[in-house]
């Protein structure tokens, strides 16, 4: 008896090994399938997606367009594996993203398709209305971390970010954390908060006075919080963050939001793509609160 | 050999069909071996790489979670865990089993009947809501009654949690007090001993066993639960000095890093090695519980 258990046990393990090792190569090949568009990636451009999805759906009948959001890291990693068709991107693709991409075997398009504000808010019971970029470093690495240390009043500053997944994190770390040197030695300090989303950090600012988060100008409501204006150096100009700074550049962290497609977008992606770059669809980026890659 | 001749065929059949079914229901109890066997086989070989760029110890007991710029050091996670596990225990144990007491030993029928398809209920709960309630409800709380700067902190995890792990604890210690034969606690009410004493002094005692099984799978729900911490905790990996402080846990952190990695690099790897952690963790936890019941088993 004990031999013919040990046999059974050895034939299920090679069965499942079997299973297992069948399950990977299929992964790939579960993309654009029964028609749906599949568009994944930066919860910053998710309202945004969605808002295309709609109007295109509506004006194209049979089109069919799902749209999910997890950060722009969840999108790219998303397409390279080709479970989806579009990554939706609030950061330019790292070399490292690139390069898993070519091993794959995957083509990365670059699509810039609206232009955001990435925007600091803060509770409307802090007075502070402007920052430098340097002072919101040193606040974001916990060099500062109390609010009367820039002008304010004597409260804890508390930090609140994305997490790692987003590509907010990364844009901010790089260029109010860091400066805008990309390699450079500054994190955020241990003591700042991951945020699951950029909603979960405009309701939390909302409510709690010391706080001080970042998300894109999409989700500033000025009734909940308050955007902050925001200078390169001390001498000034302070920008607020807005449609127009951010199409003119003069807001200092300004950001291009991108889709990623493999390849050259063909067929019904294509149409897609087409539709969100033609004034119909750039007035939704408009009225969703991001600004528009052409005026209109 | 109570039926002769005719029931023969019968006797057949079960001849055939006997190690038939004897070999399916091994075949099943192999399953969950060869099951966490493979979890630990895929576990050691996605974690295992990440000692080639971050030593053990360091990854073990080194306090800067930057996974971005390639630094893998996890005590502010582990002892993140083990905050909000602890609070968690602390809550729920003694409100568990007391409350399995209640509802085993003095709770009259019909507020039995009415309590005990609650506590299932709330097992049932989704820990996304568990989350949101902890979010809405807890956080600001917590927030003005300790005149914190953020509500978001590990003992709004470890109330949150231990919702979750009463009813695991609650429905265990309750059949294992049920369980306990009748005749002790008359034995012991015939000598004189009160109700409550009886309770404490004998029942209880004899349920010792299932109950520990019960605090330790409470224990595994809370240390293992990913959603609720993600959404309530904080989630800022820095090494706790108290409850009122946000912390990261390794379940938060893996559950908010692992879709954003690219496969094959070392922030990937470092996030199974996390999982390793868990995993030897709950193994640890197990096993206590296990040895913990022998001793029972053999005094009795």
């Amino acid at each position: 008896m004990r031999k013919t258990n040990l046999t059974t046990i050895i034939l299920l393990l090679a069965l499942l090994v079997a299973v297992v090792g069948c399950g990977k190569p299929s992964r790939n090949s579960n993309s654009a399938k029964s028609g749906v568009v599949q568009i994944k990636g930066s919860d910053t451009m998710v309202n945004l997606g969605q808002a295309w999805a709609e109007v295109y759906m509506k004006t194209h009948s049979g089109a069919n367009v799902a749209v999910t959001g997890g950060g722009s890291g969840t999108g790219i990693a998303a397409m390279i594996q080709g479970t989806t068709d579009i990554a939706e991107s609030s950061r330019p693709m790292k070399e490292e993203e690139k390069a898993l991409a070519e091993k794959r075997g995957t083509n990365p398009v670059e699509h810039e398709v609206a232009l955001d504000a990435l925007s600091v808010i803060v509770n409307h019971s802090n007075p502070i209305s402007k920052l430098t970029i340097d002072q919101l470093s040193n606040i974001f690495t916990g060099k500062i971390t109390n609010w009367k240390q820039v002008g304010g009043l004597d409260e804890k500053i508390v930090l609140l970010s994305r997490d790692k997944n987003s590509g907010s994190h990364v844009f901010f770390l790089e260029h109010v954390v860091r400066r805008g040197n990309e390699k450079g030695p500054e994190e955020y300090a241990q003591s700042t908060l991951m945020m699951p989303s950029s909603e979960a950090i405009a309701s939390q600012v909302a409510t709690d006075k010391g706080t001080i988060g970042y998300v894109g100008l999409g989700y500033v409501d000025p009734k909940k919080h308050k955007a902050l204006t925001i200078a390169k150096t001390a001498a000034g100009p302070f920008i607020k963050p807005s449609i127009d700074t951010a199409i003119d550049h003069t807001y200092p962290i300004s950001r291009p939001l991108y889709w990623y497609t493999n390849g050259q977008p063909k067929g019904e992606i294509k149409s897609l793509l087409e539709f969100v770059m033609s004034t119909e669809g750039q007035n939704i980026v408009d009225k969703l609160g991001f600004a528009p890659i052409k005026k209109s | 050999m109570i039926h002769k001749g005719k029931a023969n065929p019968a006797k057949k059949m079960r001849r055939l069909t006997e190690p038939l079914i004897e070999k399916f229901v091994t075949l099943n109890g192999a399953i969950a071996i060869i099951f966490v066997v493979l979890i630990m086989a895929f576990l050691l070989m996605d974690g295992l790489p990440t000692f080639r760029s971050v030593s053990a110890w360091k990854f073990l007991f080194g306090r800067d979670w930057y996974p971005l710029s390639e630094q893998f050091q996890t005590l502010s996670l582990i002892l993140g865990s083990v905050v909000v596990t602890l609070g968690a225990v602390v809550i729920a144990v003694p409100i568990g089993i007391a409350a399995a007491i209640y509802l085993a030993e003095i709770a009259p029928l019909r507020v039995r009947e009415i309590l005990k398809p609650m506590v299932e209920v709330l097992a049932g709960i989704p820990s996304v809501v568990i989350g949101f309630i902890g979010m809405i409800v807890l956080s600001p709380w917590i927030k003005n009654v300790f005149d914190l700067p953020t509500g978001m902190t590990a003992l709004t995890g470890s109330v949150m949690l231990a919702f979750m792990a009463m009813p695991t604890i609650i429905s265990i210690s309750e059949d294992a007090i049920i369980a306990v034969p009748r005749d002790y606690n008359a034995g012991s009410l015939a000598l004189g001993a009160t109700s409550w004493q009886s309770i404490i002094g004998v029942t209880v005692p004899a349920a010792k066993s299932g109950i520990i099984a019960a605090v330790m799978l409470g224990i595994g729900r809370a240390i293992g639960e990913t959603m609720t911490v993600l959404m309530v905790t904080g989630n800022a990996a820095v090494i706790p000095h108290s409850f009122i402080q946000p912390v990261r846990t390794m379940t938060a952190t893996i559950a908010a890093e692992m879709g954003e990695v690219a496969q094959g690099t070392p922030h990937y790897y470092s996030l199974f090695a996390i999982g390793l952690v868990l995993f030897a963790m709950t193994f640890l936890i197990n096993l206590i519980a296990d040895l913990a019941l022998q001793g029972t088993r053999v005094r009795r």
